[in-house]
């Protein structure tokens, strides 16, 4: 495995990209860790993503630039932390599509989909709006050809090899599988978002309403 | 609710409330938002004797009216537009009495884009994660404004301002952003940078709050195929399929998936706020790119 490639992000923020999704989770992860021990610079904003996690606000870039390459970074570690478990009835109307990519039958789609163990890697698009890895590259789904001009919040959706839930309505272009009542985005309460990055999730199959 | 509030009589082609943003939610997908010509709000709320980061109406090209239920004093700064209370004609970018029940009118701009007025107290509508910003991309803060709306106006600190007029910069007939490196420079040709730097851009009126758009010299790629999401800065210079920079403002997203070939650094943006549709631009390099 190679080391963390630090890129110039302007004046202010750095961009640190690694090799994979889990290795930009450990980064987030022992970020967090840091700023939780008062051992971090003082950082903005962090923002993991897909392969990177974006540090803004950074009052000496190059220095932690150079800190950050010396780091040595525990890996993720599976169930360490709450897992969230989000009730889904699974009456989304692309759940036979999606049975179909996958050649299996509706019933064994949301048998894969709910035993899978998901991780927050990232969220954006909208408040709340979390991308959930887990399912792997072997499930990942294309965004529909056409995308939805409205659809229904807390809709559970997929699209590359991700999963994530509409905290609103919103138009959208992912595969819709199901719908579930969690509250995703309450910005009253602390954390505003249920799904914050690091967090593991469950999807748990409920009956149809 | 209380006498402390002003109704809005016109609320213009898009009007909405800004202070300093949000700050610390990126993660969870929160835009940072807040005032596009942060100078122009803060000296705005310094006229009237506010903090700086009071929530002030920010205009959109056409202004607005709004008739305070109460006596305040109001500033107008930003784009210059005609200011009247009651039909008559008051200063533009200084601080006006204005007695209860009196229509503050805000007129077109005559330069620029974006007006800011404050209003002595601020406006109040209740805070969302720290901030009383409208943010246009994610619907977080109060809506932009509509005929009719009322909103809460803050008790007046004690004491009167002590500033009668301020300098406030005149808005650009070119608009001159600088660029330091972005993240996915080596993503584009080797001429690119040349390109950006020498091309004839125009600010698209496609801008809003979430980019200004250009028109110009397209960009090209060197690197095919898609880059994952990750994170992205205010000032970012994105540049989606067609090859045209998008410069993020307040509202954009936090995370996206074209890459960025430069960051315009904050103190620009302000410039850019106020840049209309058509106005010539010039990206300026700076620390190799």
């Amino acid at each position: 495995m190679s080391g963390p490639r630090v890129l110039p992000v302007g004046d202010h923020a750095l961009l640190v990209e690694l090799d994979s999704g889990e290795a930009a989770g450990a980064l987030h992860a022992e970020l967090v860790r840091r700023r939780a021990a008062g051992t971090l610079p003082l950082v903005r904003e962090i923002v993991p993503a897909a392969r990177t996690v974006l540090l803004d606000g950074v009052d000496d870039p190059p220095a932690l630039a150079a800190q950050l390459t010396t780091w040595d970074i525990p890996p993720l570690e599976s169930g360490a932390e709450e897992t969230v478990e989000i009730p889904v009835r699974y009456d989304g109307p692309d759940l036979a599509d999606v049975a179909a990519r996958w050649r299996v039958s509706e019933r064994e789609a949301v048998r894969i989909h709910s035993s899978a163990e998901f991780r927050v890697a990232f969220c954006g698009f909208a408040p709340g709006f979390a991308y959930l890895t887990g399912l792997g590259e072997r499930y990942a789904v294309p965004r529909r050809a056409t995308p939805r001009t409205a659809v229904p919040a807390g809709s559970v959706a997929l699209a590359g090899e991700y999963t994530g839930v509409y905290p609103r309505s919103s138009p959208g272009g992912w595969q819709l599988i199901g719908t579930t009542d969690a509250p995703l985005w309450d910005p009253h309460r602390e954390p505003a978002a249920l799904l914050t990055p690091g967090t593991r999730v469950r999807f748990v199959p409920r009956p149809p309403r | 609710m209380t006498d402390r509030a002003l109704s809005v009589v016109r609320a213009g082609a898009l009007t909405c409330v800004q202070d300093e943003g949000r700050f610390g939610y990126a993660h969870l997908g929160v835009p940072r938002s807040g005032a596009l010509d942060l100078p122009a709000s803060r000296l705005a709320n310094r006229l009237v004797g506010n903090a700086p980061g009071a929530a002030v109406l920010e205009t959109t090209l056409n202004g607005c009216a709004v008739r305070p239920r109460c006596a305040v004093t109001v500033a107008v700064t930003g784009a210059p537009c005609p200011v009247a209370v009651e039909g008559r004609a008051v200063a533009w970018g200084a601080p006006v009495r204005v007695p209860s029940g009196a229509v503050v009118e805000v007129g077109a701009a005559t330069r620029g884009v974006r007006s800011y007025l404050a209003f002595s107290g601020g406006i109040t509508v209740e805070a969302v994660l720290g901030s009383r910003s409208t943010d246009l991309l994610s619907g977080l803060g109060p809506p932009p404004l509509r005929d009719g709306a009322v909103l809460p106006l803050g008790r007046p600190e004690r004491g009167c301002p002590h500033v009668d007029v301020a300098p406030a910069p005149g808005v650009a007939d070119e608009l001159v952003l600088r660029v330091r490196p972005g993240p996915r420079a080596d993503w584009f040709t080797a001429d690119a940078p040349r390109v950006l730097a020498t091309g004839r851009y125009r600010v698209s009126s496609a801008s809003n709050r979430i980019g200004l758009r250009t028109e110009g010299p397209a960009l090209r790629r060197a690197v095919e195929g898609e880059l994952p999401s990750e994170g992205m800065v205010l000032g970012a210079v994105q540049v989606p399929p067609d090859g045209l920079p998008v410069v993020f403002l307040a509202d954009h997203p936090t995370t996206g998936g074209y890459p960025v070939i430069g960051v315009v650094p904050e103190p620009d943006l302000a410039a850019a706020a106020q840049a209309g549709p058509g106005t010539p631009l010039r990206f300026v390099l700076g620390r190799r790119l």
